[in-house]
């Protein structure tokens, strides 16, 4: 099983820098590291929708904020417990109540049963976006889901319910296992492990679909969707499941985030989040999971400790325009095929 | 018996009238030849039986079964597989892995099958790799099957094409000009390839230019021109008809 050996080798070094972080005295980086590893989730599926299947899209964001928003909002309504419709949530048990700032009992969506629908949510627009878009090819497809990430920053931002600029705060902690993934200072370690454990689950999945059947179909489509269609690939199903897998993944990181931080605001939805992605992507050697793992974790943390300052998204920007420029296939590209052939 | 039918099919790009109300029939077991002058339609004729264009009019059929309007990956499954003028390799797939994409049609590992690596498709992935690897040794390129499809030779990269199309265990392979490109020698290698694949009950369709290769191997030949048939027959039939003189050395020697 080589393929798992990089999985075993990014567990391991996940365990080493905490251990490094808490023997130096400096944990207060594990913030930036966690948040860092739910972005990383959103350049892995990224990078099966690009990297492998050669389809961009700069449309990421936008499903990283309906993922982030359809949890906070359910998890912050203020129900009344005599309401018909609280009543109904609570037959079905996905009620949780929280306290606020002065100490008031309120009452939303469990943040497990939030989850649930942030994803279902995430996954049916994205089946809704996907089945006409997909069909698009190359600036087409760029240009559609480019659009689609723009409806989704100006929904955000002229919706009431959703917090317009402000976005929305008071977003509880998620609770797993005894466990919790919040931003407090007393979770900050079980938040980084669940955060790397989500990553790891999701480079676990990435890795089979990678080696397997499908996997080489949507590498065939990405050398050329003619060619594989006449070989039996039904080239618009995979790219449309890519579609789905990379929206949901970026969904469920933006509910984990928001949960992390309490809180989620549009500038989550913006376009220059979703050119960020396909940076780390094309940064990472584009159909190379273990580069795009390294260059989201890196550029992420660099990004998120604030070294760039104001010019962050312009940094970024700048990656994307000289790695296309000198690297048009990406730039932290692996000696490919002889070990490939292997795999 | 014929085994593919193809009646009355057209097909215009704007105003250009690629493909105007062809008919022929492919013997069940033969080796059948498309020629015809450059824009005489052959490549159009090719992409839609395979499904790559979807016919404006007309019928395709395959053993009784229509093909027009399906889409490619269907018609693959159905078992019409074709190879590309310009070698499609996939560049960034090794040769065997190219081959492997080969069995896509006739394998069944899924999506979620793939995400969960779940066990039962081990076997068959075991078994994709072995069916790539046989069919690549009888056609002599498993000493290639590591390296990268664009780093092959030109004779390679055909063979390895060809080799990705009987991966799909076609029942017709469509092989669009297989001897461009290469030299005598080689030509010659293929035209005794192409009867090979035809010993195994494998019906061939081809476009091609060569036309010493086409007399020496086709049992029939199909003759297009400024996208209509002009001239069907069997090689002796074909030299001898002055229409299709005339259209390859121009219109006074009738």
């Amino acid at each position: 099983m080589r393929r798992y050996l990089p999985l075993a080798v990014v567990g391991l070094a996940v365990v080493g820098l905490q251990l490094a972080l808490q023997a130096a005295g400096t944990v207060y980086y594990l913030t930036q590291l966690t948040m860092a590893a739910f972005y990383c989730l959103v350049s892995i599926g990224l990078c099966l929708l690009m990297g492998y299947a050669g389809q961009l899209s700069l449309g990421q964001a936008g499903f990283f904020a309906i993922g982030g928003y359809v949890s906070a909002v359910l998890t912050t309504l203020k129900l009344d417990a005599a309401e018909p419709a609280a009543r109904l949530l609570s037959s079905l048990g996905i009620l949780a109540e929280r306290r606020d700032a002065y100490e008031n009992f309120l009452l939303g969506v469990s943040p497990w049963a939030a989850l649930l629908a942030a994803v279902l949510v995430t996954g049916l627009v994205a089946l809704l976006v996907g089945l006409p878009v997909i069909r698009l090819k190359g600036h087409y497809l760029a240009m559609a889901t480019l659009g689609f990430g723009l409806i989704v920053f100006r929904v955000v931002l002229g919706t009431r319910l959703l917090g317009q600029a402000d976005g929305i705060g008071g977003v509880p902690p998620l609770p797993l296992l005894g466990l919790q993934v919040s931003g407090g200072r007393a979770h900050r370690v079980e938040s980084y492990y669940v955060a790397w454990a989500l990553v790891l689950a999701a480079l676990f999945l990435a890795v089979n679909l990678i080696h397997s059947r499908v996997g080489r179909a949507l590498r065939s489509i990405h050398g050329g969707e003619e060619a594989a269609g006449a070989l039996g690939v039904d080239t618009a199903r995979y790219k449309l499941a890519t579609f789905i897998t990379g929206a949901v993944l970026a969904g469920v990181a933006g509910a984990f985030l928001t949960h992390y931080n309490g809180g989620i605001g549009p500038s989550e939805a913006s376009s220059m989040k979703s050119v960020r992605y396909v940076a780390i992507v094309a940064v990472g050697g584009m159909d190379n999971l273990w580069g795009t793992l390294l260059a989201g974790a890196l550029l992420n943390f660099i990004s998120l400790r604030g070294y760039l300052g104001s010019y962050d998204d312009a940094f970024f920007a700048v990656i994307l325009i000289a790695v296309m420029l000198f690297f048009p296939d990406g730039l932290l590209r692996r000696a490919r095929v002889g070990r490939r052939e292997g795999g | 018996m014929s085994l593919l039918q193809v009646r009355d099919l057209s097909h215009s790009f704007g105003g250009l009238q690629a493909v105007s109300e062809v008919d022929f029939d492919v013997a069940e077991g033969g080796i059948t030849a498309l020629i015809g002058p450059n824009g005489a339609g052959k490549t159009t004729l090719f992409n839609l039986i395979s499904g790559v264009l979807r016919p404006q009019a007309g019928s395709i059929r395959l053993d009784g079964r229509e093909l027009a309007g399906l889409p490619a990956h269907r018609i693959a499954a159905l078992g019409v597989c074709r190879t590309f003028q310009t070698t499609a390799l996939f560049p960034r797939l090794s040769a065997l892995e190219n081959v492997m994409v080969g069995r896509h049609a006739r394998t069944r590992a899924g999506y979620l099958a793939g995400l969960l690596n779940l066990p039962w498709t081990w076997a068959e992935e075991r078994a994709i790799r072995r069916r790539a690897l046989s069919i690549m040794e009888e056609l002599g390129v498993a000493d290639c099957a590591g390296e990268a499809a664009a780093s092959l030779s030109f004779r390679q990269q055909r063979l390895v094409e060809i080799a990705r199309a009987l991966a799909a265990e076609p029942t017709v392979l469509l092989l669009d000009e297989p001897a461009a490109g290469l030299n005598l020698h080689e030509t010659e290698e293929l035209g005794s390839l192409i009867r090979r694949i035809r010993d195994q009950e494998i019906t061939v369709l081809l476009v091609e230019h060569d036309m010493s290769l086409v007399m020496d191997i086709c049992d029939r030949i199909v003759v297009l021109s400024y996208g209509r048939k002009v001239a069907e027959g069997t090689p002796a039939e074909i030299q001898g008809n002055p229409e299709v003189i005339s259209i390859y050395l121009g219109g006074n020697h009738v």
